[in-house]
């Protein structure tokens, strides 16, 4: 501890202490164990979220070596460009990072600070096109929960959605003079009804909606199983997925949105209802992951800002280590996220 | 790869003895950071390049069974770069790349067992679902 540590944070810390490093705990005996013991545990935390994306990798190999046919329909949906550029992006970060961690060993401070800015710049540009990606889903309707078309209850949550925009259509309509440029005469009856119940608008407009806006069938879920089917013992009384009862046949609200993907080209033998499993495990782990991204950027510009002010150098650069084993991980997670998921042969 | 000695600085404080390519594992009282030789960081950067290239490329290939092995084998390979290099565990003490494998293989053991399971139940649930 006699050498002084380069940066101007000694000065602050000349009183009574002599010239114990500011940087160092008490309980700590020497820098090196107090950055040893510092890297432990971020291992140890590393390893935990490890075991976190295991389980997501889980569900993943669960439903891959049972349903490989459906992985390998509903994978055209994700974009290989996009998720190559993504790869690329999280690799160079990657990189600059670890060069940032350098640069802070070798206290090139200028260099460390655009070394981590550039370093952000691939996060948030990882951020952009997942936008963009997760956009391109929503409109082709392959969204989370319900909002995706596979899903068995697609067809209510997508007529509730349809109800509600025509209840603003409504209401907007009404303000002038209650003046209805009737393109559709039912919609004027749907308003028409409702002027009079102001207060249970909702509930109204959802059947009227729910009546008016069903279009020609569109999907018919092959479906020959039988309803019900009778096995053995207590354990199969509700499947894990639960068993569709009636075969859907119907007809589905027209919306405006993009054209919905070509369900016809279905490869023979891929069961329509199980397609959407996919885009949830999808939205999952690269929704997590996208999580990690985000605090992974607020992390750096944590680091950034204390860099530029001088806090870090070759004998106190403990956070930008730490932060950048993080943003690996992020990167290694998304090393393994981009071939199984968009990559399947 | 070798591992080079650092590239001479001006910083007084990163120590002499450092460049005898031991890594950190020695020099107690103060704290002397491995630093990884910047040739070294953008060889590793390529070949992560190259390996993202080739596990695109590969779906083109048709290697039956085999491709989904292969993709994770060029994915492992990516991790180990970055897991040595980029965090640095080549250098580190082992004891940070036993948390690392203990947390791997414990995913093995969670993955293999429950993949076991399903395989046991799914052709019954298959029956079930289908009525065949």
């Amino acid at each position: 501890m006699n050498q002084q540590p380069p940066s101007h944070r000694d000065d602050a810390h000349g009183d009574g202490h002599g010239h114990h490093d500011p940087n160092l705990a008490h309980h700590f005996d020497t820098p090196r164990q107090q950055f040893d013991a510092a890297k432990v545990g971020m291992w140890v935390f590393l390893a935990t979220e490890i075991l976190m994306f295991g389980g997501l990798f889980c569900a993943y190999a669960v439903w891959r070596s049972n349903h490989p046919e459906v992985f390998l329909a509903a994978h055209h949906e994700l974009s290989i460009p996009k998720g190559l550029i993504n790869t690329i992006l999280l690799i160079t970060s990657s990189f600059t990072m670890a060069w940032a961690v350098r640069a802070a060993q070798l206290n090139q401070q200028r260099l460390m600070v655009i070394l981590l800015s550039l370093t952000m710049a691939g996060g948030c540009g990882f951020l952009v096109v997942k936008y963009f990606e997760y956009e391109e889903k929503y409109d082709h309707r392959l969204w989370v929960g319900v909002g995706n078309l596979f899903n068995p209850a697609y067809e209510d949550a997508e007529a509730d959605e349809q109800a509600e925009e025509d209840a603003q259509q409504q209401e907007q309509q009404a303000e002038p003079d209650g003046d209805v440029n009737g393109e559709n005469a039912e919609a004027a009856d749907a308003d028409d009804e409702n002027a009079n119940d102001q207060d249970a608008e909702g509930a109204e407009n959802e059947e009227a909606a729910d009546e008016q806006q069903r279009g020609p069938p569109v999907i018919r879920f092959d479906d020959d199983a039988p309803d019900v089917v009778e096995l053995d013992g207590p354990m199969w009384g509700t499947g894990p997925q639960g068993v569709r009862e009636e075969v859907l046949e119907g007809e589905r609200p027209r919306t405006e949105r993009a054209p919905k993907p070509d369900i016809d080209a279905l490869p023979a033998g891929v069961k329509e209802k199980r397609l959407h499993q996919f885009f949830q495990i999808y939205f999952l782990m690269t929704g997590l992951h996208t999580l990690h991204v985000i605090i992974g950027i607020g992390l750096i510009l944590w680091i950034t800002l204390r860099g530029a002010a001088g806090a870090f150098g070759p004998r106190y650069y403990t956070p930008v280590d730490l932060v950048g084993l993080y943003w690996h991980l992020v990167d290694l997670i998304w090393i393994f996220l981009f071939p199984l998921l968009y990559l399947i042969h | 790869m070798s591992h080079r000695p650092p590239p001479p600085h001006t910083d007084p404080h990163a120590s002499p003895h450092e460049g005898e390519g031991h890594g950190g594992s020695h020099g107690d009282d103060d704290h002397h950071p491995h630093v990884v030789p910047l040739r070294l960081l953008v060889g590793v950067f390529v070949a992560l390049l190259f390996l993202t290239w080739a596990t695109v490329a590969i779906v083109e290939v048709d290697l039956g069974a085999f491709n989904v092995w292969a993709a994770l084998l060029i994915a492992f390979a990516k991790a180990v770069l970055v897991a040595l290099y980029f965090m640095h565990l080549r250098w580190d003490s082992p004891y940070n790349s036993l948390v690392l494998i203990a947390a791997l293989l414990f995913v093995v053991l969670f993955l293999g067992i429950t993949i076991v399971d399903t395989l046991q139940y799914q052709p019954r649930l298959d029956i079930w679902q289908t009525g065949n």
